[in-house]
């Protein structure tokens, strides 16, 4: 049933069931159709080019995300791994000067599209981040914050969202007795999972982690990639890390961006190299760059 | 539901509608509204300070002395008087608290260090730019003038303690800015400390140390609290700035605000004007002093 | 001959004291910084020391409202209130708009833009009392008297807006000396707001962006819990700062002794103002009332500066640690 988007909140009051964002009810799977739809086509960007002010930082990037995968991004540091990360949810708006030239699409609609509104995108887009930032408040209004600002103001109903996300983010048992502390007071690890149950308690389509593990210890860094593939089947998500064991743990597809030196000019630009299932990176790789950086010679 | 066959609606990524823009929106304006509302006041008082004072100020005005009587008329002596004070009594002041509230910061940044006498002095000073400018005066009144009699000396001390927590504070933070290898390679070389203080951290540091002191100077050369009960406002000049009553700017201006003769406000136009032109080319040099000469800035 | 490499030419012996130069400047340095110590010392001593007789002869009744000097009152509870209530209507005014400022510049408007802002309000802040003063009472005063007057007839009778506003009205009153206060506070207030503001770290903003939030759901969201703490102790220096200004008030308020209502647009009294304009006459204990004024006047604002200071040191300091 095709629902055209109407008022986000009237949507949200009036159901009975946990609020779902209006637009994404019909673009959110059901479980039947997942296994029939995997390789459903959720970002696509073609030659898509990102530039802060006159300098090309990453350059023609065309690759295509599917839904219910984990695609890594991987790649030497100063390759664009993050920027065309940050590209997907509109995120490099924050920056001044920052442009895309070229075409995002998000499951059809064009991301940098005018009349686009970035607060719409990142709703549906969340983001963790690789230092885990957490507001200065409680834990459990940390959670709320999305839900509060997209109009639910139901104690109930939020008290359920909350639950919700802590669960989903692997977080509850830790913390279901102390709600009402800071955010602040929480370890790395733990405060990494609150992000990200902050994050799904928007209940975005998809969720973008910026190097999520790199501020954290090898045992939280595992409760978080099994997390990973915990919610896989209910979002998509796309990773940036400079772990290459990390990658080839979690995700189903990789890509390999590196750096193109200009002698001229001395500017180093990214571009995407290699993209395929990362059994194949990593095992096979296609092209020269690919196959040193895998094997340790570079990077 | 095979989702495959059906085709999929793009979602609709247009501006969420409704109140959360509308808010976000209002909000902008306001804050806008917050900086057209700053603009309203001093543009009027700028305005008004221009328009009034121009036509009083002249050479005749500013070099004729003595001030004349109120109820005579523009035109009639000058406010030499009073430029002459404000520039002796705020430069006698300037003398005393710039190199004292330097060596000040030099204490508290280079051999304070972390200990509970720099932290205290540090937090004091602070504490002391609000003090109000007439508790100095009173201040000064007691433990001098009672002894001493009213001079533009007096005015001076209490400027004076008015500049130093300003001049200490500003020097502290520039010379908080100079890195730490300059000293290290003074100290490489052989040096005392106090000469790595004075040949070097104190030239890296010099532009923002003076910019500073211009501002403070700016600062009290407005004031006039402090010098109502030190300087005891007199009508014509006294170049001995260490003994007898002076004048200046600022408290010719506040005794011809009272003043029902148009005579007298106008004069007190003129010298509202100059004192405002004063404060601004201190304000101008204190920020071509920053562009031009600081080295180490935030 | 060879040079002795453990005392190279020029150069002191090893074992050699710090030269006694060398001492001296540190010593000079610290007398520097002591200064402000003794100073502060002092203030409270001498001017506590020319205030006694009025503190020795009134006792408590320093705190009754009749001060006339003729025939030897000195209660100065009017002053009080009159300080009181002009610094509080600088703050309501002032306060909204210089967060307001401080927000545009850290929040909405890019870096290009900021510093013609930052000029204007720097250029508030270099105009003298004085002048703000003589625009007050020649040029403020008689124009707002109209708006005080129409409006003071408007709403005679209306249950609170008529205590506030109703007539009698004076252009030279309480609620005057508390505008051309704000005007004159703002500059403070907004800069060290926006120091403030500035210390909250990025990714908090991008945080809450990330979430979908509008700039304004990211303020309050993001910035305002990280700042409240440094926003209200610049508050309240800005509160300290009204309480002590001087010219300006005495030039509008209207130098009426012993006001206490809660008109606002009536001729009244502060402290700093009475001070300012009855020094000049006083004698005895009509001058030992006015020093005790000032002894008052700086205990209320080393108090306020300190708390000030301290919730502004608390903030910065755990958001270092945190």
């Amino acid at each position: 049933m095709e629902q055209p988007e109407q008022n986000v909140v009237a949507q949200t009051e009036t159901k009975t069931e946990l609020p779902k964002p209006a637009a994404l009810h019909d673009t959110r799977p059901s479980d039947a159709a997942v296994s029939a739809t995997t390789g459903a086509t959720v970002f696509e960007t073609k030659n898509v080019s990102i530039y802060y002010s006159s300098f090309r930082a990453v350059t023609d990037v065309s690759l295509t995300i599917h839904e219910n995968e984990i695609t890594a991004f991987i790649g030497p540091s100063g390759c664009g791994k993050t920027t065309v990360l940050r590209t997907l949810n509109r995120m490099n708006d924050l920056i001044p000067g920052a442009r895309v030239e070229g075409d995002v699409q998000y499951r059809g609609a064009s991301l940098y599209a005018p009349g686009v509104s970035p607060i719409s995108v990142r709703r549906r887009i969340g983001m963790v981040f690789q230092k885990p930032n957490p507001f200065p408040k409680s834990i459990y209004d940390n959670v709320a914050y999305g839900p509060r600002i997209n109009g639910i103001r139901n104690k109930a109903k939020l008290d359920e969202i909350v639950e919700k996300s802590l669960h989903g983010a692997a977080l509850w048992d830790e913390v279901k007795n102390r709600l009402n502390k800071s955010g602040l007071g929480l370890s790395g690890g733990q405060a990494q999972r609150l992000c990200i149950a902050r994050t799904l308690a928007v209940e975005p389509d998809v969720v973008l982690m910026d190097e999520p593990c790199s501020a954290l210890d090898p045992i939280a860094t595992g409760r978080i990639e099994d997390l990973m593939h915990e919610i896989k089947s209910q979002y998509t998500i796309v990773i940036v890390t400079h772990n290459m064991q990390q990658a080839t743990r979690v995700s189903d597809r990789t890509a390999f961006y590196s750096v193109l030196r200009d002698e001229k000019s001395d500017t180093r630009t990214g571009v995407l190299v290699e993209y395929g299932r990362t059994a194949q990176i990593f095992e096979d790789p296609q092209d020269n760059r690919t196959q040193a950086y895998v094997t340790g010679r570079m990077g | 539901m095979t989702a495959v066959a059906a085709p999929r609606q793009a979602p609709d990524l247009r501006e969420a509608k409704g109140w959360r823009r509308s808010k976000n929106r209002i909000m902008t304006i306001l804050m806008v509204a917050a900086f057209v509302i700053t603009l309203i006041p001093l543009g009027f008082v700028l305005f008004t300070v221009i328009a009034k004072g121009a036509s009083i100020i002249s050479w005749q005005f500013l070099t004729g002395s003595p001030i004349p009587p109120n109820v005579l008329p523009a035109g009639i002596g000058g406010m030499w008087p009073a430029v002459l004070g404000t520039l002796l009594i705020t430069g006698l002041a300037t003398l005393m608290a710039v190199p004292l509230g330097v060596l000040g910061a030099i204490y508290l940044n280079e051999y304070g260090g972390r200990g509970w006498l720099a932290a205290l002095i540090g937090f004091m000073s602070d504490v002391m730019t609000g003090v109000p400018s007439i508790v100095m005066g009173l201040f000064i009144f007691s433990i001098w003038v009672l002894h001493f009699g009213y001079s533009g000396l007096a005015g001076a001390f209490a400027l004076g303690c008015l500049m130093l927590p300003i001049v200490i504070r500003s020097s502290y933070e520039m010379l908080r800015l100079v890195p730490d290898p300059l000293r290290e390679a003074s100290y490489a070389l052989g040096a005392t400390k106090s000469r790595v203080t004075l040949t070097v951290v104190l030239p890296a540091a010099l532009g923002g140390i003076v910019s500073g002191a211009l501002l403070a100077i700016a600062r009290a050369a407005g004031e006039t609290a402090p010098l109502l009960f030190t300087i005891l406002v007199v009508s014509t000049p006294n170049a001995n700035v260490f003994s007898g009553p002076n004048t200046s700017l600022p408290s010719q201006i506040f005794s011809n605000a009272t003043q029902p003769y148009v005579g007298a406000q106008d004069r007190g136009w003129g010298a509202a004007l100059t004192l405002i032109a004063i404060c601004f080319i201190l304000m101008i040099a204190a920020r071509i002093v920053t562009a031009r000469f600081t080295r180490y800035s935030r | 001959m060879k040079a002795d490499p453990a005392s190279p030419a020029g150069s002191a012996p090893l074992s050699q004291q710090r030269p006694l130069g060398d001492r001296g400047f540190q010593i000079l340095a610290l007398a520097s910084g002591l200064l402000v110590l003794v100073i502060l010392v002092l203030i409270a001593v001498s001017t506590s020391q020319q205030a006694a007789s009025w503190f020795s002869t009134e006792g408590l009744k320093i705190f009754t409202n009749n001060w006339d000097p003729a025939t030897n009152h000195f209660g100065v509870l009017g002053f009080i209130y009159g300080t009181a209530l002009t610094a509080l209507i600088a703050v309501i005014l002032a306060v909204p708009v210089s967060v307001g400022i401080a927000l545009l510049l850290t929040e909405v408007v890019p870096y290009r833009w900021s510093r013609p802002i930052v000029y204007v309000v720097d250029l508030l802040a270099v105009v003298p009392s004085v002048v703000w003063g003589l625009w007050g009472i020649l040029v403020f005063v008689p124009w707002i008297q109209h708006i005080y007057a129409s409006v003071g007839s408007g709403v005679n009778g209306v249950p609170v807006l008529g205590a506030l506003f109703g007539p009698p009205t004076s252009g030279a009153s309480f609620l005057t000396a508390g505008i051309i206060l704000a005007f004159m506070i703002t500059p403070i207030v907004t800069s060290l707001s926006r120091e403030v503001i500035a210390t909250v770290p990025q990714i908090d903003r991008e945080g809450a962006y990330a979430l979908g939030a509008t700039r304004w759901e990211m303020i309050t969201g993001a910035v305002w819990p990280h700042s409240q703490g440094g926003v209200v102790g610049a508050v309240l220096l800005g509160l300290g700062r009204a309480m002590g200004e001087t010219i300006a008030a005495a030039l509008v308020i209207g130098s009426a002794v012993n006001v206490i209502t809660t008109h606002l647009t009536v001729p009244g009294y502060n402290m700093p103002a009475v001070i300012a304009n009855q020094f000049g006459e006083a004698s005895g204990t009509f001058r030992a009332g006015l020093m005790g004024l000032g002894v008052l006047l700086f205990v209320f604002t080393i108090i306020i500066n300190v708390l000030a200071r301290g919730i502004v040191e608390r903030s910065a300091r755990r958001k270092r640690g945190a």
